[in-house]
């Protein structure tokens, strides 16, 4: 039995809300030794960023430690005074934030922010900080290791970001690090290099971690242990594997039960049929930044085409083409074969009707002061005339449509919804215009897995009933594989391979592709080491798109 | 992406763009005021001939655009004109140069200098004090310092400056004569001493300026201590004063130094009051004075001055923001 380094028992934390004391964190026990990767998941508002932070004894503002015991190391961190655990953080337990762009100050360069606890805890001289930033910058395989902190951070790549950020922590040579969901804000394709550069580095120098995430598959790459956690309280703990093999709880079971939703693929649209939606040759930029460079795309009635692609890749810009929000340079929009005006101050209503759109942000997509009837009404009376009686029985039958009772709901704010329950009033209020096709603009990615599933089954059911065509724009390949039934891939404003959904997830693929694909982690501890075995380390992330990009600039005219 | 230097240029030009607006403004309005010169020397009694003539002799009888020309014209050769009041009128018809007058810019210049003699020693004073006081409320929130600098940094900005001067001359100047209540500088004085005469008016106008800016500094402050890379600070252990210091500040400086300029153009434009109670000999004072009589030419070029300084230090608001801003100091 190794030396143990934290003891949690029967931790209990509060939040305030409404001028009342909830509990956020109901008596939860926890104990990690010296070099273990505790693994912490569960869905937003599980409590597992407080548990992480309060294991550094610092609880935000608006949140108490109400009870129980953190001992770090034999110190008791909850009635210690500040200046004892200052004293402790950044020197011997560290915290790596979920996102990185925002963690680090804009006002700094990397290295002084990377070195600024060894030096100001006095541990270490600037210089040997800096030797040893320089070092860890090389060991997490970081561009230009001897420059690269010297550059602020709004010069760097979000994964580089991250990588540096991961550094900052080990910079003092901590014994323990909390890692609070490092890669959710990543990639794919950048969120396996950033993993596979944590987990060597934590595996080399021995520390303990705990790894906070809601994704299944990227905790069983990196922990020892998994404990799952349900409103606050624990519902089981075991280590990777037997977690893996055989969960326990029922809780358990949902969780990994959630990707196997999938719906079956149609059979492929007849010769001639004409697409609802038709992009000829759209070519769009920001300013003089080409964003989209010639690209064509056809949407079908009552189909599913999924755009993936990554940040920056310009599937929302596809998006805002569509709906005129964006005039292009260069092609043009077929609604049912016929040319729509390229800025939607010049469609007509019924254009505009048919077309519709649902948001990434449910949260700020709906007005906050506006009731749940009156957004949804809206459109129903702007589009359909209806007013009084007829509207609000319209807005009842739509709510009845997205599976929420209109009695109870009606008269609500958007702030007293979940948010699933919000991004279903964003379908309701896309479905009152009556359209035929619905832009769906990652409206599952803020959301829980369960609560995603919700959504996604009420989508497919809805395409079922009325018909409808979507073009659903996401970054995630597992809702692709659960809802599309065609697939189109985007890098860098071109559309680089396109079909049925069988035919993508089926090789040969495209380099593009199946970079993409190999890069989802999948549920099985052994997953990481070994896509990094079969393709080495510089075949993956940032790395392997610089090569394919080399080679297709290059270009073999032969081929 | 535009450079620092190309965007500072175009501040600079639409800077000078909004001077000339403004010198069009300053005119058309100087010259909607009721009354003239002539009709206010001469007063009640006065034939209409006599108006007429000083009104030609001074050129009053030209249409306004022509005006306007003319005095944009010289203006831009330096020439501010000469003050009705100092016009010797019998010589004076047709010529602008006129031998042994006052030009406008000598009867600006000493008083100008002694307003920015004031609003340099205020600044010197409220700047840093206003700005450690509100990186300490705000290092201090909530606390009994942070309630009591704002308690009196709101009573003293809530209080007419006439007042504070009243009973900054009273504690200073009568009940404990350690300052001299009148602050009648001249040519000539030594600077020891034009400081002395001067602390008075300056701390009055200390009072004014600077809850609005330790209001600003602790505002902005506060606002950036719940971002996340004040929270990662804090993860780091890295203690409050430096927390504040090297994390918060050098992010919150654009609010700050946009309140500081913002103040400082008042301390050259809007002391007004504070000069007549100190008898202190400022543009405030001529300005007033010569609405009084509609001297015209000097009203003129005092709101031209006016206009400067705040465009001037709204220029350099924005072109300290920038620079404080690393995403335009180290573009991509």
């Amino acid at each position: 039995m190794k030396e143990r380094l934290l003891k949690i028992r029967d931790l209990r934390i509060e939040g305030l809300s409404d001028e009342q004391w909830w509990p956020i964190v109901r008596g939860v026990d926890l104990d990690l030794s010296r070099g273990e990767v505790l693994g912490l998941i569960g869905e937003s508002g599980a409590g597992k960023s407080t548990l992480g932070l309060a294991a550094m004894g610092y609880t935000r503002d608006g949140c108490r430690i109400s009870g129980g015991l953190v001992e770090f190391d034999g110190i008791d961190m909850v009635h210690a005074p500040a200046h004892v655990k200052r004293d402790l953080l950044g020197r011997r337990i560290a915290y790596v934030a979920q996102s990185a762009a925002a963690s680090f100050n804009p006002a700094h360069r990397l290295l002084g922010q990377c070195t600024e606890s060894p030096v100001q805890h006095g541990v270490m001289s600037r210089s040997e900080a800096e030797e040893r930033a320089i070092a860890l910058y090389e060991r997490l395989r970081l561009p230009d290791p001897q420059q690269i902190g010297f550059r602020y951070p709004h010069q760097v790549s979000g994964g580089q970001l991250q990588r540096a950020m991961t550094a900052m922590a080990m910079v003092a040579k901590p014994d323990l690090i909390i890692f609070d969901e490092p890669t959710t804000a990543l990639d794919v394709t950048t969120q396996i290099e950033v993993l596979a550069a944590i987990r060597d580095i934590v595996q080399q120098s021995g520390t303990a971690a705990i790894y906070i995430t809601h994704d299944l598959a990227v905790v069983a790459q990196m922990a020892d242990r998994i404990k799952v956690l349900l409103r606050g309280e624990e519902v089981e703990e075991a280590d990777t594997r037997s977690m893996l093999a055989s969960p326990r709880e029922d809780y358990t079971k949902s969780l990994w039960a959630v990707r196997s939703f999938q719906r079956p693929a149609k059979p492929a649209v007849a010769q001639g049929v004409s697409p609802l939606i038709r992009l000829e040759k759209v070519t769009a930029t920001y300013g003089q930044v080409p964003v989209l460079k010639d690209i064509s795309l056809d949407i079908h009635s009552g189909r599913t085409v999924a755009v993936v692609g990554e940040s920056g890749s310009g599937k929302s810009t596809a998006a805002r083409v569509i709906t005129g929000l964006l005039t292009p340079r260069a092609g043009r929009v077929l609604l049912d074969g016929v040319p729509l005006p390229a800025s939607y101050r010049d469609r007509g209503k019924d254009h505009l009707r048919q077309i519709q759109m649902i948001y990434q942000m449910a949260d700020t997509a709906l007005n906050p002061r506006c009731t749940i009837g009156d957004i949804i009404g809206r459109p129903v009376e702007f589009y359909m005339g209806l007013t009084g009686r007829e509207k609000r029985r319209r807005v009842e039958e739509l709510m009845v449509q997205i599976e929420m009772e209109p009695g109870e709901y009606m008269n609500r704010l958007p702030g007293e919804l979940s948010g699933g329950q919000k991004q279903r009033i964003g379908i309701a209020r896309a479905l009152a215009a009556e359209p035929r096709f619905i832009i769906c603009d990652e409206v599952t990615s803020a959301l829980d897995q369960l609560v995603a599933e919700g959504i996604l089954r009420l989508l497919a059911r809805l395409q079922d009933e009325l018909g409808l065509a979507y073009m659903f724009i996401t970054h995630d390949l597992a809702t692709v594989r659960a809802i599309a039934d065609e697939v189109v891939v985007m890098k860098e404003g071109r559309v680089v391979e396109a079909g049925p959904k069988d035919r993508m997830f089926h090789p040969p693929h495209h380099p593009y592709t199946e970079l993409l694909l190999s890069s989802v982690p999948e549920m099985e501890p052994d997953w990481l080491t070994r896509v990094l075995e079969a393709r080495g380390p510089s075949e993956i992330g940032e790395a392997a798109i610089a090569k394919m990009n080399n080679s297709e600039s290059s270009g073999s005219p032969d081929a | 992406m535009a450079s620092i230097g190309n965007i500072i240029l175009r501040r600079l030009a639409l800077g000078i763009l909004t001077l000339f607006i403004v010198s069009i403004v300053i005119f058309l309005a100087v010259n909607a005021l009721p009354g003239d010169f002539a009709q206010a020397i001469l007063g009640q009694g006065a034939t209409p001939e006599a108006v007429e003539a000083i009104r030609r002799d001074l050129g009053l009888d030209q249409p306004l655009a022509t005006r306007y020309v003319q005095w944009l014209w010289r203006m831009l050769h330096g020439d501010l004109g000469i003050s009705f009041a100092q016009a010797n009128f019998a010589s004076y018809v047709g010529s602008a140069s006129d031998a042994g007058a006052v030009t406008v810019a000598e009867q600006l210049a000493p008083r100008f200098r002694n307003t920015l003699f004031l609003a340099g020693v205020t600044a010197v004073i409220a700047v840093p004090l206003s700005v450690g006081l509100g990186i300490l409320a705000a290092l201090y929130r909530g606390s009994v310092f942070d309630r009591g600098v704002n308690i009196f940094s709101l009573v003293s900005i809530s209080s007419p400056e006439f007042f504070l001067a009243y009973v900054l001359i009273l504690f200073l100047a009568v009940l404990d004569p350690v300052l001299p209540s009148l602050s009648n500088i001249y040519e000539g004085m030594s600077f020891g001493e034009r400081l002395f005469k001067t602390l008075l008016p300056a701390l009055t106008l200390t009072l004014v300026v600077t809850a609005h800016m330790m209001r600003m500094t602790r505002a902005a402050i506060i606002n950036l201590l719940a971002s996340p890379y004040i929270e990662m600070a804090r993860l780091k252990g890295i203690g409050p004063l430096r927390v504040i210091l090297w994390h918060a500040l050098p992010n919150a400086l654009a609010p700050i130094i946009n309140v500081i300029t913002i103040n400082l153009a008042y301390l050259v434009t809007g002391v007004v009051v504070v000069e007549v109670v100190f008898v202190y000999p400022g543009i405030g004072q001529l300005f007033v004075d010569s609405v009084k009589i509609r001297d015209i030419p000097v009203v003129q070029a005092c709101c031209l001055i006016f206009a400067a300084a705040y465009i001037l230090m709204n220029l350099a608001a924005d072109i300290l923001s920038i620079l404080s801003n690393p995403r335009l100091r180290h573009p991509k």
